[in-house]
């Protein structure tokens, strides 16, 4: 690590502050757990975890929430890290709960299993006791996730209540909860979506392929690009049309858009990310698009 | 690559200080079209006869419809030479509690006055909380300039009338720098309407502004987080101490002492995952191996031999309370300092600072909520710490209702 005059790159000060964080939480509660998904932001934190705790392994196991209608590239590169790191991997299955009769599907069109994860989350965490949860969420991504705290507190049935949080000062975090309660943990919350590709090209991290720019057959709906695939398909009036693209998030299929891009290595990606003017939910995310509040509201049921 | 810079905003919508916001914002090209067409829209549907920029940051449902600002918000923007975390604190409801939780990780608070109404009770409230918080520097943006016709008069009435006033708060570093936010004069580049002002404009002085000296690099203080032992064939005897350092620079070879056993030793080697280091400085996070097989533990502290903490249960503290219950004597409380939790009594609440007038009040007996005051307590074991002033890291605690979870104060250690 270079060091001229003791000072820091914004981004070693960053991973120290998210360092920092994951060992307070190892040290503080039971039983830990980290979301995984895949995504670039979860792929940040888990390198982030591995330097926390090196050179012995995560003390603690990954947790997906797979809603059956993810990216194939997505779950491949998954399964992978998981194994690379000898990491145990817990999956919260959708599918499986919708096979059970658990949970049903709003199957209008349209319609995204985004709600239907928040309820397996929720039976996940209280099926192995988890009393802390890693995400990967930004406070540059939202508006609603600009007001969370790090620590963000959950009552037993999930919920977050932004008008009672608990201030959170210095780097002194507040871990303190009830048997059923538990905390939700961001420890990239003051990352910038730059922030993030710029650690992925200083780490070298390896990402899923669909981040960089691929063909792919898209069609345009409601002022996003969405790929034609099994569970995504253009209705009537909706042109296919080749196009040159790369995914800024990757969440559910159905409700996650491309953008145009031609950036294929992690430096041109960062140059186009530093030029756009979209945000990166605002670009790619209809789940944040139902109104004005949609993230707070789903939030406050026990969404991430 | 360009370092980083927490600024912590206070005050009203009638400062401009949202206006002011979404111009560094903006400017800075950290503005996103869909959250601009966003606050357009809902300006519109809700009627207002301009674009409240305050809807970028009032996220929540609650703070849209009553339009207020309930809670801090950070909004992130860089330029090329550095990236800026700014915590915007609003100006009315829970203010208090809610400065002081943006300016407890601050560099650099920013604070609005009008240039029509000058230094007004709000801003020294500002000034106060900024100065009981120890954030090291201190800009006064005199905005609305243009509404005064940019009269270096005005501006230098209200500079001398604040800088008076500071005299009294151990403020360190305070700029002054006349703005107007509607126009962008003075904001990112210096403006033509103000030949007399020498300065910068306010973003090249957040650019600018030295903050490397600002952390205590002399007394060394490491608080251990967590034990490092691998568990593993090849690594069977590795035992390192993570944490992140407090203060000081330590060395591989340095004589070190772990608190409160008083057992010393020397650093054995300096790790992290991306290897060695030869020195470890505040806010590094790393992990210290020790020569010699001591009992060290979380919540112990490492220093140098010859400059310690104070080791101690008797502790002085300025506190702001931030619940509804109010403080009393005797009350039991948890304690959280540096990676130690123990439980702590009151017994005594000496005063309260009445913070518009800087009076101490001694009759009080409790504190209530959005006050600040001085209390003393007892701790049930030691504490490792230093004051406030001198280190912001071992000097604060967060006092903790041990029954609910709930934190219900902050205290600087006197």
């Amino acid at each position: 690590m270079p060091v001229a005059g003791y000072e820091l790159t914004h981004l070693q000060m960053l991973e120290a502050e998210a360092v920092h964080i994951f060992r307070e939480v190892a040290a503080e509660f039971e039983r830990p757990a980290l979301l995984f998904s895949g995504g670039k932001d979860s792929i940040v934190m888990l390198r982030v975890a591995e330097k926390a705790f090196w050179p012995a392994k995560l003390p603690f196991p990954l947790l997906h929430i797979d809603t059956g209608h993810n990216f194939d590239e997505v779950l491949a590169f998954r399964d992978y890290r998981a194994t690379e790191l000898g990491a145990r991997l817990v999956v919260g299955s959708v599918q499986a709960a919708i096979d059970a009769g658990q949970l049903t599907e709003d199957t209008r069109p349209g319609a995204s299993r985004n709600q239907l994860q928040t309820p397996v989350l929720l039976d996940s965490i209280a099926d192995h006791r988890f009393d802390a949860v890693f995400g990967g969420a930004r406070r540059d991504e939202e508006k609603a996730r600009a007001k969370e705290r790090v620590y963000s507190f959950r009552d037993e049935f999930g919920q977050w209540d932004p008008k009672n949080q608990r201030p959170e000062l210095w780097s002194l975090y507040n871990g303190r909860h009830r048997p059923g309660e538990h905390i939700r943990v961001f420890p990239l919350s003051n990352w910038t979506e730059l922030d993030i590709w710029r650690y992925i090209a200083q780490e070298r991290l390896e990402i899923p392929s669909i981040y960089y720019a691929h063909s792919r057959e898209t069609f345009e709906r409601d002022g996003m690009l969405l790929a034609v695939t099994p569970l995504t398909q253009p209705r009537a009036g909706e042109a296919v049309v080749p196009r040159q693209v790369r995914y800024r998030t990757v969440g559910d299929i159905t409700c996650t858009g491309a953008v145009e891009s031609t950036a294929a290595t992690v430096e041109e990606v960062i140059g186009e990310v530093a030029a756009t003017r979209i945000t990166e939910r605002g670009a790619t995310r209809a789940d944040d698009r139902v109104s004005e509040a949609a993230m707070e509201d789903r939030k406050r049921e026990g969404y991430f | 690559m360009a370092e980083l810079l927490r600024v912590a905003t206070a005050g009203s919508v009638d400062d401009g200080k949202s206006t002011l916001i979404g111009r560094l914002l903006y400017d800075t090209k950290s503005l996103f079209t869909d959250q601009l067409a966003a606050v357009e829209r809902t300006s519109r549907e809700r009627g207002d006869g301009y674009v409240d920029l305050a809807l970028l940051t009032d996220g929540l449902r609650a703070e849209r419809e009553q339009g207020i600002t309930i809670d801090v918000a950070y909004r992130y923007f860089a330029t090329p030479r550095r990236s800026f975390i700014l915590a915007d604190t609003p100006g009315h409801v829970q203010y208090t509690r809610n400065m002081v939780t943006g300016a407890s990780t601050a560099d650099l608070a920013l604070l609005l006055v009008d240039a029509r109404k000058g230094v007004v009770e709000q801003t020294r409230r500002h000034a106060f909380l900024a100065s009981l918080l120890r954030v090291p520097h201190l800009v006064l943006c005199v905005n609305k300039m243009d509404l005064v016709d940019f009269d270096p008069e005005v501006f230098e009435k209200i500079k001398d009338e604040f800088r008076h006033f500071a005299a009294k708060l151990e403020i360190v570093d305070v700029t002054a720098i006349p703005v107007s936010a509607l126009t962008g004069d003075n904001v990112v580049s210096r403006s033509p309407s103000t030949p007399w002002y020498d300065g910068s404009s306010l973003l090249h002085h957040l650019e600018e502004l030295h903050i490397a000296s600002d952390r205590n690099l002399i007394d060394v203080r490491f608080p251990v987080q967590w034990v490092v032992r691998p568990r593993s064939e090849e690594l069977h005897d590795y035992r390192g101490y993570a944490g992140q350092v407090a203060g000081g620079v330590l060395k591989p070879g340095d004589d070190v002492i772990v608190l409160p056993s008083g057992l010393t030793t020397r650093v054995a080697g300096i790790d992290t995952y991306d290897g060695p280091v030869e020195e470890a400085f505040p806010p590094m996070s790393v992990t210290v191996r020790l020569e010699d097989d001591l009992d060290v533990s979380r919540g112990d502290m490492i220093a140098r031999p010859n400059n310690q903490p104070t080791v101690g249960q008797d502790l002085n503290l300025m506190v702001s309370w931030m619940v509804d219950a109010p403080l009393r004597r005797r009350a039991r409380v948890g304690i959280k300092h540096t990676t130690r939790s123990v439980r702590a009594m009151v017994t005594d609440i000496c005063y309260r600072v009445d913070i518009d007038t800087l009076h101490r009040d001694e009759s009080v007996e409790t504190l209530a909520l959005n006050d600040i005051g001085r209390i003393a307590l007892r701790t049930t074991s030691p504490l490792c710490y230093d004051p406030y002033r001198r280190n912001r890291n071992t000097g604060s605690v967060l006092l903790i209702d041990e029954a609910t979870g709930t934190t219900l104060g902050a205290g600087m250690i006197l």
